[in-house]
């Protein structure tokens, strides 16, 4: 067989003034954008949300407009070598962040051929474009017949690469591609993306809010800007070092993430060290809430009544933990160990495969109805929602109602209780423009901070969060762990399954390690590690 | 020659290592549930069906396939059989001699049979289907459909795409019932609340399918998807095998079928 | 509007296409998460066998409410049809034939959308719209040789002829409504012509 390179010719892009505005919506997307790609450029795009980053790789992938959209309107020009994007398909190559979207075909060589299959490539042809392309991505491994969705989240967004690899681009487009990844995952897409394009010599188009993974990596920043009557061009542009100095303060404030700079939270108390520290005065006695007894938990035990939930082999076993109020606690580990599934159990939204649950007489006693039985996951909703409150990874599958003030109203409402705190609410989370909103209309961090606020208007004592700072910029992540603060200074309880340390070390939480190298390991900040609070004697 | 199928083919090798229905073109094993649906619908009556099915268990190791698997698949079509035979046996209208008679149930000796029949032959019906969905490959069958059946293939491909997305959503359907119950749906225990409740995770999967659907057709189209015409990396072919399939599709449905006329047993649905 | 840009109003794209496929697997696999709960059904069906066409109105969900979202010709027939081969793959009890329900089930909600000229989406449509869908559901299995009630006696063919046009009214034509109205407010439908089904008039 004949050796195979895969250097392709990269693409130059140009932009004159180009503006898009979306068919129904009064605000452009895009205004007034001037930019020059230079072929086999490496450039990273920064901006706050509402500069447009996503329309103009769309744009450039030529997905943007289509006969329906008769009512969008483009101004200015955007040209790859010299063509409109739509007319010069398979020249640019998109992977954008949702794993699970970006795979289309059940195998592996089939997902990654598919490109090259539409570019009407000679079948001769696709197949060592296939091979060459999943070496690039690191993926070589793999027979070509294994199953996509047998693949990690890491593992698909590499397969996406591959199948964009195969087109052989001249210009390679990357919307946020680590967004949904855990740390690992992060890694390994960032050096399968420099490998390849290097490899290639494409042009590369980078769209990130962790500017650290990419920032050694690329050759140059460019920074768009958004005021408050929209986008607004490009703000800066040079090299990654040069550009983050001028820059640094703006796009901090703006929620970018800049390297070197965890946000200080606000509503730390006086006295406390924000990064460090357990927290040391309580407003109310240490008192445990919940507690675990050697608690086995598995996903296929959704019944409320447990039926069925034995038969499925558990994920994880042996847990026995203490959930105190006024403490928080971090369950850390690799993906797929059942951080998620212990969370979710410790709620009482799963019924445990084995050991029980159990609620304390001081989580009991909140609140007016009293359930009948200690463990939670055994508890009517109602009887739930007072006592722990579950944000999940996704904001828009706990939305219940048709309105921001009516999601918020929902718990109390729920509860028979009045509403006093929702007005609190709406203004402590920066809501209140959006109260007649459609709670899905809302931008990525409103959805963040209604999902929490809607929790919290049924006053939990504990909380459980999994992964709360999943893809959110720096703005709501500051915003998130000071109301946090505020409430373990309250007394809740907060237990959050995350993978990221920084927050994990604000919140000033113990650390619960599931699946390490030595089985699972409990270790904490300050003086609480050990205290009794939690230990896992094995896993499954 | 190895070398050059493999660059045209990488899943030859793989292919050659499964049982006959497996190497079969899915366009062909189509054919085949067609003659023996066309067949056998005609008629309600146990011998016809009866040879059927006994034909179809017979060919159960040429799909890979032994009793036990065929059972773990197909249990609740069985399960729906026997009610439907139930059902009309019961609901028939009687010919002859009345067996037993609760309410609006009458059975009779003429309906009874009537009832094995249609037992039998929705089995003799439901079977091949489960049989070859076994031993095909979603992707094969897509192939197989656009390149050889002509059928648009943005359409056959858009469809593929989102078939496999279902386990997917089994998963959010329970995802979304969980994260429900977390804001107090449900909270009244009785029906008319958990039909509300179950309404708005309908509701809530609606959104997200639709969503998600968006974002798959964006990665399509960026792949080149629909821009004009396209080549196929796995060429559908015909073969040899694909004859026997059809040939044995054809003695199944006459056996069954002759058999049936020529005993007397054949009963004309109409 | 000169006749290229309505010709290509007409025509499919590949949004429509996933989004139409996509929901009618949603609408499988909420038929099969209705039927877990439901465990009352198979007791009743086995009671009295037409009964079950009150529910059968689920099943033609796909069709109503495919059309209503992406409002292009093909649309009803399209999502009915790949439910079927869902279900075909799934394990069918109807084995191949559950296809021919399919598309006949879709064909009667297209013929309502098509006498409307594909311009009318409102209740009324969409109750006729599913109305339609159930009478050809409970025409098919009465009196086509693969159907389920071909052998049953006269009264209990009617009664769940009448059953599944009234299920189909109500569940695929009115609750499929309402549903794209909800969607649509939601702004999931933003790349359709159905985005603004938000604040339609029910009967306009």
């Amino acid at each position: 067989m004949a050796s195979f390179t895969s250097a392709v010719s990269p693409a130059r892009v140009t932009a004159r003034g180009w503006g898009w505005r979306h068919g129904g919506r009064s605000r452009a997307a895009v205004a007034g954008l001037d930019l020059d790609l230079e072929p086999g450029e490496k450039v990273l795009l920064l901006g706050p949300s509402g500069a447009g980053k996503s329309t103009l790789l769309h744009a450039l992938a030529g997905v943007l407009g289509s006969a329906e959209d008769d009512d969008a309107d483009e101004s200015g020009t955007l040209l790859i070598d010299g063509r409109f994007p739509r007319d010069a398909r398979g020249r640019a190559g998109l992977v954008q962040q949702d794993p699970e979207t970006q795979v289309v075909l059940g195998r592996v060589g089939d997902d990654v051929a598919f490109g090259a299959e539409n570019l009407a490539v000679p079948p001769a042809e696709i197949w060592p474009r296939v091979r060459q392309a999943l070496e690039d991505v690191g993926l070589g491994f793999l027979p070509l017949d294994h199953p996509t969705h047998a693949l990690s989240g890491g593992q698909k967004q590499r397969l996406a690469l591959a199948g964009v690899l195969a087109m052989r681009p001249g210009l390679v487009l990357l919307d946020e591609p680590t967004a949904n990844l855990d740390p690992a995952g992060v890694l390994e897409v960032r050096d399968a993306v420099i490998r390849a394009v290097t490899a290639s010599g494409a042009t590369l188009l980078v769209v990130e809010h962790r500017v650290e993974v990419w920032k050694d990596s690329v050759d140059r920043v460019v920074v768009l800007g958004a005021g408050s009557d929209g986008p607004s061009g490009v703000v800066a542009s040079g090299v990654p070092d040069a550009v983050l100095e001028s820059q640094g303060e703006a796009l901090a404030a703006q929620g970018v993430w800049i390297p070197g700079r965890v946000p200080v939270l606000v509503g730390a108390r006086p006295g406390a060290e924000p990064a460090s520290g357990v927290p040391t005065t309580l407003s109310s006695d240490a008192g445990v809430l919940l507690e675990a007894r050697d608690l086995s938990v598995s996903r296929a035990a959704v019944s409320r009544r447990g039926l069925g939930a034995r038969k499925a082999v558990p994920v994880l076993s042996g847990v026995d933990l203490d959930l105190r109020a006024g403490r928080a606690l971090s369950v850390t580990g690799p993906n797929g160990v059942g951080k998620s599934t212990l969370a979710l159990t410790l709620a009482g939204l799963l019924a445990p495969a084995a050991g029980a649950v159990v609620g304390s007489s001081a989580l009991l006693s909140v609140g007016e109805a009293v359930p009948r039985h200690p463990e939670p996951y055994r508890w009517r909703a109602k009887e739930l929602i007072t006592r722990i409150g579950t944000v999940f990874q996704e904001p828009e599958h706990q939305f219940v109602t048709g309105s921001v003030l009516d999601e918020l109203r929902f718990g109390p409402r729920q509860l028979g209780r009045g509403e006093e705190r929702v007005d609190e609410l709406l203004q402590r989370l920066r809501l209140e423009s959006l109260a007649e909103a459609n709670p899905y209309t809302l931008s990525g961090g409103e959805k963040r901070r209604l999902s929490v606020a809607t929790v919290l208007a049924a006053h939990p004592r504990l909380l459980v969060l999994d992964e709360p700072t999943f893809g959110q910029d720096a703005r709501t992540w500051a915003e998130l762990g000071s109301l946090l603060l505020e409430l373990l200074h309250d007394g809740v309880s907060v237990l959050s399954v995350t993978h990221d340390a920084d927050f994990t070390r604000a919140l000033g939480a113990t650390e619960l390690v599931l699946g390490g190298a030595t089985g699972t390991v409990f270790s904490g900040s300050g003086s609480a590690a050990g205290a009794g609070d939690a230990s896992v004697k094995g896993e499954a | 020659m190895t070398e050059e199928r493999g660059v045209l083919d990488p899943y030859a090798a793989a292919r050659a290592d499964q049982p006959l229905l497996g190497r079969a073109n899915p366009l062909s094993k189509f054919g085949a549930l067609v003659i023996i649906t066309v067949a056998l619908v005609w008629s309600i009556d146990w011998l016809s069906a009866g040879i059927a099915v006994l034909c179809e268990l017979l060919i159960l190791p040429l799909a890979g396939l032994n009793l036990r698997l065929l059972w773990n698949r197909a249990w609740p079509l069985v399960a729906a059989a026997v009610l439907g035979g139930w059902s009309t046996a019961v609901l028939a209208p009687d010919k002859g001699p009345v067996i037993f008679s609760f309410g609006i149930w009458t059975m009779g000796e003429h309906s009874l049979l009537l009832g094995l029949g249609f037992l039998l032959r929705g089995l003799a019906i439901a079977l091949p289907a489960v049989i070859v969905m076994a031993c095909t490959e979603p992707t094969d069958l897509a192939d197989a459909l656009a390149q050889l059946a002509r059928l648009p293939h943005r359409f056959v491909l858009g469809t593929l795409a989102a078939l496999r997305l279902v386990g997917l959503m089994v998963e959010e359907w329970q995802t979304i019932g969980m994260a429900r119950r977390a804001r107090g749906v449900g909270a009244s225990g009785n029906v008319l609340s958990g039909l509300a409740a179950k309404l708005g995770q309908s509701f809530g999967l609606l959104v997200q399918s639709i969503r998600r659907a968006s974002r798959l057709a964006v990665t399509m189209e960026a792949r080149g998807f629909g821009a004009g015409p396209r080549t196929w990396a796995r060429p559908s072919r015909l073969s040899a095998v694909d004859a026997w399939v059809m040939l044995g599709a054809v003695v199944i449905a006459g056996l069954a079928v002759g058999i049936s006329i020529a005993v007397g047993a054949w009963n004309l649905v109409y | 509007m000169t006749t290229q840009a309505i010709a290509q109003r007409r025509g499919w794209r590949v949004v429509d296409i996933v989004v139409a496929a996509l929901i009618a697997v949603a609408g499988g696999v909420l038929f099969w998460a209705w039927s877990q709960g439901a465990n009352l059904i198979t007791p009743l069906t086995a009671a009295y066998a037409p009964l079950s066409g009150l529910y059968a109105g689920g099943w033609m969900i796909p069709a109503v409410l495919g059309a209503l979202i992406i409002r292009k010709p093909g649309a009803a027939i399209f999502c009915e049809a790949v439910a079927a081969s869902g279900e075909l793959i799934m394990g069918s009890q109807y084995g191949l034939t559950v296809l021919i329900s399919g598309l006949l089930q879709g064909l009667g909600a297209e013929l309502i959308f098509a006498a409307f000229l594909y311009r009318r989406f409102n209740l009324p449509t969409a109750v006729l719209a599913g109305a339609a869908s159930g009478l050809f559901c409970g025409l098919n299995d009465s009196f086509l040789p693969w159907g389920w009630n071909i052998a049953y006696d006269g009264t209990a063919k009617f009664l769940y002829i009448l059953f599944c046009l009234i299920s189909g009214a109500v569940i695929a034509g009115a609750l499929s409504w309402l549903a794209t109205r909800g969607l649509a407010r939601t702004g999931a439908l933003s790349a359709f012509a159905s985005r603004k089904a938000g604040a339609e008039p029910a009967f306009g």
